[in-house]
């Protein structure tokens, strides 16, 4: 019994001494955060509230709050383009995404992970070329355009490049990997057997579709538009090489301003509050969603 | 859809059966008859051709040639969803979207019933988890989930039920436990019911009907208790419960009874249980219906003499021997504790006797060890 006593004793300390070593542990990771997350948010929050100063490129803090309102009037039209096409181009990237997903996971046999490989492989290629790439593609002597002139969808006159479709093209395709790998993950981890059940009890093929397998495969379609949207909002490299200056989206407008123009607190107080919209939206997103009702 | 699954009712029959992958035949030309309204067990090691064989009957696997009818429609080209047959799966195969019960009720809404309320209640009460019905599966034991997975299937009242190795994942207990409690829910649905199991004191308890299978083939088919006590090969006779069997001859006949030369010694075997084409038969008799005795007492029946015990194991309730037969073969006796006397000792000059008409002889041209390597519970 004493013995019990005893081991127990050293059991608590030992616990006690344990406790801090999770803390010890993820140290790293919060010193991180905190320098190079939270810094610069303070940043971002405190240089957008200045004035101009004095001297040329000097910015004063004044507090000024409504600098934020002039963010907003003032490029109202680039933030709703910049939400219409990323959502365009998600809904795009998940139609293309999730055949070529399902097919991977169901379809693909011994050929799986080379399939894998191929759909990461544009990542060994630079972002803006890829993007360049697609001006040639959908430039007047480009393979497509030729395709669809010689299928008399377009003419001589009609333009792919410097346009919306091309901008949202681009942007589907380029982030097309981050919607893939989710949906991948989501529909392999499916157990066959659950859709053999579901033949078994009266469902054809489509119905099991339609019942178990996009259920199923849900985490990994709110992964996948998340992971595509985000990213796709804050662009400006498809636009900047795809569009013309009635396609800008609010990356654009950002990136002017802050290197072109160099209006601080106009960049500052546009990224907080594209930050803030893309957060309630992604929070209303997955409350609708329901992601934690799933497996 | 909906007249699939009512309509056809009847025996399940299967005419030259086969599926082959490549060269290797999973199920080699396999024809039976499973009446309406019992529990067939088809019974086998890994490997056997068991499951293939369910699977094509439910229509998850194309049989490469034959037939597959219930009653008069035949089902061979129907897909899964069109016949009137439901499975419970291996590892139940819930769909964990859904509550329980939304898993139950999938099939009756697959098949445009939209009051499913009550049918649905009756089930789980009959599976004794109604308080369950809102659940995930996740949520649920081994247990549970295994009786939502029979619900789940007999609530469409399926003209057969198919029931792959369902209480595999079980622990030992919960799974004497479900025998039991399958069986009643057989009986008291009164639908036919086909369970493939690797596992023989489970057919044996459940089951009408067992057909062991080997390689493809069925090899033997009966009651439990036929099986057991007749069986006419020697992976049967291996494979359900322990056999000893003695390579021997023919050599006289008496009455019923064979007389058959054992190394010398001689031994009868019914005529009747006698399943072999010549006069070289392997001589079988169960471990348990051996008595055991030393030397220089004597009983009625057939006898051995000059065994000597090599190994003694003590297990409660019986005693396990092995007894070295003059010809170097080792024997296994079961002897029951049920008269008080201690264990017999490693090394004791033993004579082993049986009633006659407890054997049975097989044809001599078997592998004596059949059947008896395969661990039946393992897996």
């Amino acid at each position: 019994m004493a013995a019990v006593v005893r081991t127990s004793g050293a059991a608590t300390s030992e616990l006690k001494k344990k406790s801090l070593v999770p803390y010890f542990l993820l140290a790293p990771g919060l010193i991180w955060l905190a320098l190079f997350f939270v810094a610069p948010i303070i940043t971002l929050v405190s240089t957008a509230t200045k004035t101009p100063g004095v001297g040329i490129g000097e910015f004063v803090q004044t507090y000024r709050w409504a600098n934020y309102l002039d963010a907003i009037t003032g490029s109202a039209a680039q933030f709703s383009r910049s939400f219409l096409y990323a959502t365009i181009a998600t809904l795009l990237a998940l139609a293309i995404a999730y055949p070529l997903a399902y097919g991977i996971a169901f379809k693909s046999g011994k050929y799986k992970n080379i399939l894998l490989v191929l759909v990461v492989a544009p990542f060994f290629c630079s972002f803006i070329l890829r993007t360049i790439a697609w001006k040639q593609i959908l430039g007047q002597n480009g393979p497509l355009f030729r395709l669809l002139l010689d299928l008399h969808i377009v003419s001589d006159t009609t333009h792919l490049t410097a346009s919306a479709p091309a901008v949202i093209i681009g942007l589907a395709y380029n982030f097309l990997p981050f919607m893939t790998l989710p949906l991948y993950g989501s529909l392999e981890r499916i157990d066959p057997r659950v859709l053999e059940a579901s033949g078994d009890l009266y469902a054809n093929a489509f119905t099991t579709f339609r019942k178990v397998t996009v259920p199923l495969s849900m985490p990994g379609v709110v992964a996948g538009t998340l992971l595509t949207f985000i990213p796709a909002t804050g662009d400006y490299v498809n636009a900047e090489i795809l569009g013309n200056p009635s396609t800008k989206m609010i990356g654009n407008v950002i990136n002017a301003q802050f290197l072109n123009t160099q209006d601080y607190p106009l960049a500052a107080s546009l990224s907080f509050i594209l930050m803030i919209i893309i957060s309630v939206l992604v929070m209303i997103y997955i409350r609708k969603a329901g992601t934690e009702e799933l497996v | 859809m909906a007249d699939a699954s009512t309509s056809a009712k009847g025996d399940l029959k299967l005419t030259n059966l086969t599926k082959s992958y490549g060269e290797f035949k999973a199920v080699d030309d396999l024809s039976l008859v499973i009446p309406e309204g019992s529990f067939f067990a088809l019974l086998g090691p890994s490997g056997c051709g068991k499951t293939t064989t369910l699977r094509m009957i439910a229509g998850l696997e194309e049989p490469t040639s034959g037939k597959i009818s219930i009653g008069a429609t035949d089902i061979t080209d129907k897909r899964p969803y069109q016949r009137p047959v439901n499975t419970v799966f291996q590892n139940y195969a819930l769909f964990p979207h859904l509550t329980i019960f939304e898993n139950i009720a999938f099939g009756l809404r697959r098949r445009g019933i939209k009051d499913v309320k009550e049918q649905v209640d009756k089930v789980l009460n009959l599976v004794e988890l109604p308080h369950l019905a809102d659940r995930k599966p996740t949520q649920l034991s081994g247990g549970q989930q295994q009786r939502i997975a029979v619900a789940r299937a007999i609530v469409n009242r399926p003209a057969l039920l198919l029931l792959d190795e369902p209480l595999g994942a079980l622990d030992l207990k919960l799974r004497r436990q479900m025998q039991i409690e399958l069986k009643w829910i057989q009986t008291e649905v009164g639908l036919t019911f086909v369970h493939v199991t690797h596992d023989q004191e489970e057919a044996m308890t459940m089951a009408d009907t067992i057909a062991v299978m080997n390689e493809g083939r069925i090899e033997q088919m009966g009651s439990p208790a036929e099986l057991y006590d007749n069986p006419k090969t020697a992976f049967v006779a291996n494979f359900l419960g322990q056999s000893n069997l003695i390579e021997g001859s023919i050599v006289d006949s008496d009455g019923d009874y064979h007389v058959v030369d054992l190394h010398g010694q001689k031994a009868k075997v019914l005529k009747s249980r006698t399943h072999s084409k010549n006069n070289s038969v392997l001589y079988a008799i169960r471990p348990e219906k051996l008595r055991i005795d030393l030397d220089n007492q004597s009983r009625p029946g057939n006898r051995f003499t000059g065994g000597r015990i090599v190994d003694v194991s003590y297990i409660g309730v019986s005693t396990q021997y092995q007894v070295e037969m003059p010809w170097k073969q080792e024997i296994m006796v079961f002897e029951q504790n049920d008269d008080g006397v201690p264990p017999l000792d490693k090394g004791d000059e033993v004579t082993l006797s049986w009633e006659p008409s407890f054997s049975f002889a097989l044809d001599g041209a078997q592998d004596a060890t059949a059947g008896s390597e395969v661990n039946p519970e393992e897996e």
